[in-house]
């Protein structure tokens, strides 16, 4: 079953909305700025919820399901998070307030800043990227900032793991740097030996992701320091895989000078499908001059008393690298990550990481056996197996992630990280049952045995989908990307 | 333990017997001890109730919009949002996927990006539009780099009647990379001047940036500035608000090159100031050097349609320093509410929305500029005007706050020659009784003066 598009089911005269009448005089139109037609589809509001809320159950998400895809951190998002992030005092206050119209506001900014400093180590917080790689970008540009006030201008080079997110080789690219790979050792830990060969006084610094992509803690993490510290290099720290430290070691006493921070996926604020997200990022006190403006901040008490506002947005930093979105970061997912933080605390939070390690070690070891382990240690937050025993049999890990689905599960990430062949990368996350955890188990075994006595059914999952694997290769080939009225009727 | 995590201690226990341990710490061992378990000072962990009661009260600590008649716009607006889009971007399908990377299981999202896409390009008279970028500030970021890309030129001409964030994002975002960044300033009725552009534009433009309404409200020439930019082979690259598309020539038909926006006005709350949505569009024949995700029309083996994530090596999980750019999580969510609510407001109601933007503001500019010691600069607009007034802007501001409303945006800090200058917005929420009271209390302000 698919459901037709919007304008397939658009009909001439309807609309989804009443306005209000005009309650003002008319003014003259611009007559010569005027459009003459406006393509847009024409529902009820009956037609339309029935079309989004049939989209809906197209998809799968963690309301859903296990959804154990490695390196996004897909654990089960509070229903309390929508209700609080919808007060009507967070959603209908306009970002140009007056500073004392929305001390709620900055002061939820302000704590939120101070419990990320406390969890990293990393004392000055910016919530102004709103994912990732946005925060992976303003850090990287903290850093050219900090070589450049400093006349350090010869630092034209970035060193990233071959583990590394793709996100790292971009962001350092859109800064200007030139990316040298840092191979990973036979224990998937960053090759020191190379790491210190490579590093020298061209290379600005060291993009790192600890626990690495492999879902190994860099055993060599001390040592990295002084080598990166030692040649006058920065540490950047991606804090993707936060969910595995949580309460357990702060990057800041471990040699990171800045890291981002994915609320959407340590901080459970959702992902939303792709977004929106919160990549809050957090350096040391040596950097915290070079934070995007404007910085959230507190006045003491006189201060305040004189001013009337004891919180207030900080646009006075003049070695900032500016900022780096329109306003101060998606304030509806600091509000959901501020919820998250004050339910747990120090103890639940260490609970959230001991919980999501047990049970990615859990599936490492019910696994294994049946599929390839390229590295034979104990994980972090999660694992990383390789289909390639499989793959000798035909049946291929794109495969495998498809039989998955028919099975009753989101697939992992897949053929990631790029260092491992046919890569299966599983993060359970702390919020999954261990019945849950035993069902999975049980499918991937299923399908280790199924590969052997019947791949096709594994080659040709899934089949219990709306739609089967769609050509991905003509898609792009002749790319068809918007709904054109026209096409409609020659067809 | 938390109400989050199902582990029981039996479970636990379990857990651990099959891996052959004896706690949970034993798999942290890896960490340097003298680093391991630090003392965190958080605060104590608060059940449900108390959590909703402290975000209360924080939330009560703010002004809102509901009870303040809000008359800012700049960058951020005020418009209604129907009941249907937040149902619909509440449905947990929607917001607990992740991007959708497995299509066969994530036809929902794929099928309301397509669907976003396409009324983007209806709005904007594009051909190619993206799946949302962060917001409109680095939607025009992104543009600028996306010209030196097509272009393979250097230089970015931006209008000075560009949002000044937006300006400074640009510069954020071009300062690792090198590229030259001119600003043209504004003609005696606060658009682009086009003699200026026409000097300053030369065969080392990558871009000419401009902003439609702009910044201080006033609508450009668009038909002449893509002339002026194609002259010399640079792109016209537009910054548009949607809601005015509804009434507005599409800048396509105008001859832009790339049109980028903030998407919050359609169906997202002010929300102080996030999240957003940036749109992001472009010509067809630049398809290749477009920023972020793209989703396309597919088909499965059995000929039954389906959309997938395509172009992907475009993107940094495949490029990776070759990307077009570092984009991955964008705004899905606030796009499928943007989506949602161009299908609620349709062909008609998005017209209307606008007229009533419109009619309004030209109601409220025309009362406010009546009264004396006011005066209202610039040509023609669309929802925002500028209001030099009789006293300092901050005092009209803190006078009107003292009457319960939030006035207009202060223009002194990003334009000096504009001191004592306030823009308003007017939108489809401001009624006239709303109105009045402004032009009553600015009326009371000028005569106390």
């Amino acid at each position: 079953m698919t459901e037709p598009l919007l304008f397939e089911l658009s009909s001439p005269g309807r609309t989804g909305c009443r306005l209000p009448d005009l309650d003002v005089p008319e003014s003259v139109l611009p007559e010569d700025l005027l459009r003459d037609e406006l393509p847009l589809p024409e529902l009820s509001e009956r037609e339309i919820v029935q079309h989004f809320s049939r989209l809906s159950q197209l998809n799968f998400g963690v309301d859903t399901g296990f959804y154990p895809l490695g390196s996004c951190t897909m654990k089960y998002n509070p229903k309390m998070h929508e209700d609080v992030a919808r007060y009507a005092g967070f959603i209908q206050i306009h970002p140009w307030q007056n500073e004392l119209t929305v001390q709620g506001a900055l002061q939820l900014m302000y704590e939120l800043q101070e419990y990320l400093a406390e969890i990293t180590g990393l004392p000055a917080v910016s919530l102004q990227p709103v994912a990732g790689a946005h925060g992976e970008l303003t850090g990287m540009l903290i850093i050219r900032a900090y070589h450049q006030s400093r006349g350090d201008e010869g630092r034209v080079t970035v060193l990233v793991p071959d583990s590394a997110h793709g996100t790292n080789p971009a962001s350092a690219a859109m800064c200007g740097y030139k990316v040298v790979t840092v191979p990973s050792d036979a224990r998937g830990n960053i090759d020191v030996e190379e790491l210190d060969r490579l590093m020298d006084e061209s290379v600005a610094g060291l993009m790192l992701t600890n626990p690495n992509t492999l879902g190994l803690f860099e055993e060599h993490i001390l040592q990295i320091e002084e080598i990166v510290h030692g040649a006058g290099g920065l540490i950047y720290c991606d804090g993707a895989n936060m969910n595995a430290l949580l309460g357990v070691a702060r990057p800041g006493e471990l040699g990171t000078d800045v890291l981002h921070l994915n609320l959407h996926k340590t901080f459970s604020t959702p992902h939303g499908g792709g977004g929106p997200g919160g990549g809050g990022t957090a350096v040391t006190e040596e950097l915290s001059a070079f934070l995007p403006v404007p910085v959230v901040a507190r006045r003491g008490p006189d201060e305040a008393a004189a001013s009337g506002a004891e919180y207030y947005l900080d646009y006075d930093r003049s070695l900032s690298i500016g900022p780096v979105g329109g306003f101060y970061g998606n304030f509806g997912v600091m509000v959901k990550a501020y919820a998250y933080l004050r339910s747990l605390g120090e103890r639940g939070l260490r609970e959230v990481s001991e919980n999501a390690v047990l049970n990615a070690n859990y599936l490492l070891t019910q696994i294994k056996g049946y599929y390839d382990l390229p590295y034979e240690r104990s994980c972090l937050h999660e694992c990383v197996f390789s289909g390639k025993a499989q793959a000798k049999l035909g049946v291929h890990t794109l495969d495998i992630a498809k039989r998955l689905i028919d099975l009753g599960f989101h697939p992992p990430t897949v053929y990631f990280p790029l260092i491992v062949d046919e890569a299966l990368m599983i993060e359970p996350t702390e919020t999954e049952s261990l019945e849950t955890l035993d069902a999975f188990v049980a499918a991937m075994r299923q399908i280790a045995g199924e590969a052997e006595t019947e791949p096709d059914t594994v080659r040709g999952a899934p089949q219990t989908t709306p739609v089967g694997r769609l050509d991905e290769v003509a898609a792009a080939r002749k790319p068809d990307l918007r709904w054109q009225v026209a096409r409609n009727v020659t067809e | 333990m938390s109400s989050y995590i199902p582990n029981t201690d039996t479970d636990r226990a379990k857990m651990l017997e099959t891996l052959g341990i004896n706690s949970v710490e034993e798999l942290f061992e890896i960490v340097p001890a003298q680093k391991r378990y630090p003392q965190l000072d958080l605060p104590d962990p608060l059940s449900e109730m108390e959590v909703k009661r402290l975000l209360q009260a924080l939330a009560e600590k703010n002004s809102d919009l509901n009870h303040h008649p809000c008359f800012l716009g700049a960058g951020s607006y005020h418009h209604f949002v129907p009941s249907v889009v937040d149902h619909i971007a509440s449905r947990g399908e929607f917001y607990t996927a992740y991007t959708p990377y497995q299509p066969e299981v994530s036809q929902g999202t794929l099928t309301s990006i397509y669907e976003f896409q396409s009324m983007v390009c209806a709005l904007t008279g594009m051909d190619a539009a993206n799946a949302s970028m962060y917001d409109g500030a680095t939607a025009m970021a992104e543009a600028g780099l996306m010209a030196a890309r097509v272009t393979h030129r250097y230089k970015l001409l931006v209008a000075s009647s560009i949002h000044s964030t937006y300006r400074r994002v640009l510069r954020t975002y071009t300062q690792g990379i090198g590229m030259e960044i001119q600003e043209i300033g504004r003609a005696e009725d606060g658009v682009v001047d086009t003699s200026q552009a026409e000097q300053l534009l030369d065969d080392g433009t990558a871009a000419l940036l401009v902003q439609h309404p702009n910044f201080l409200g006033g609508l450009e020439d668009l038909a002449l500035l893509s002339e002026l930019a194609h002259s010399v082979g640079a792109l016209l690259v537009v910054c548009a608000d949607p809601i005015s598309l509804g009434l507005l020539k599409a800048p396509g038909d105008l001859g832009a090159d790339i049109v980028v926006g903030e998407g919050q006005c359609l169906g997202s709350p002010p929300s102080y100031g996030g999240p957003y949505v940036g749109l992001f569009a472009c010509r067809q024949k630049y398809l290749r050097q477009i920023p972020g995700r793209l989703v396309g029309m597919a088909t499965d083996a059995e000929g039954r349609r389906g959309f997938v994530l395509t172009l992907q090596p475009r993107e940094q999980h495949i490029r990776r320093e070759k990307a077009t750019s570092n984009i991955c999580t964008n705004e899905a969510l606030v796009a499928l509410a943007a989506g949602t609510y161009l299908a609620v407001m349709g062909r008609q109601g998005l017209r209307q929305v606008a007229e009533l933007c419109y009619h309004k503001a030209h109601y409220a500019a025309e009362a406010i500029a009546a009264l004396p010691g006011y005066e209202r600069l610039g040509g023609r607009f669309f929802k925002e005007f500028v209001i030099r007034t009789p006293v300092p802007a901050s005092e009209v501001n803190d006078q009107l706050w003292g009457h319960g409303i939030i006035g207009g945006y202060e223009l002194a800090k990003d334009y000096p020659d504009l001191a004592q200058c306030l823009l308003f917005c007017v939108t489809e929420m401001n009624t006239r009784q709303d109105i009045d009271r402004l032009v009553e209390a600015l009326t009371e302000i000028g005569e106390e003066r």
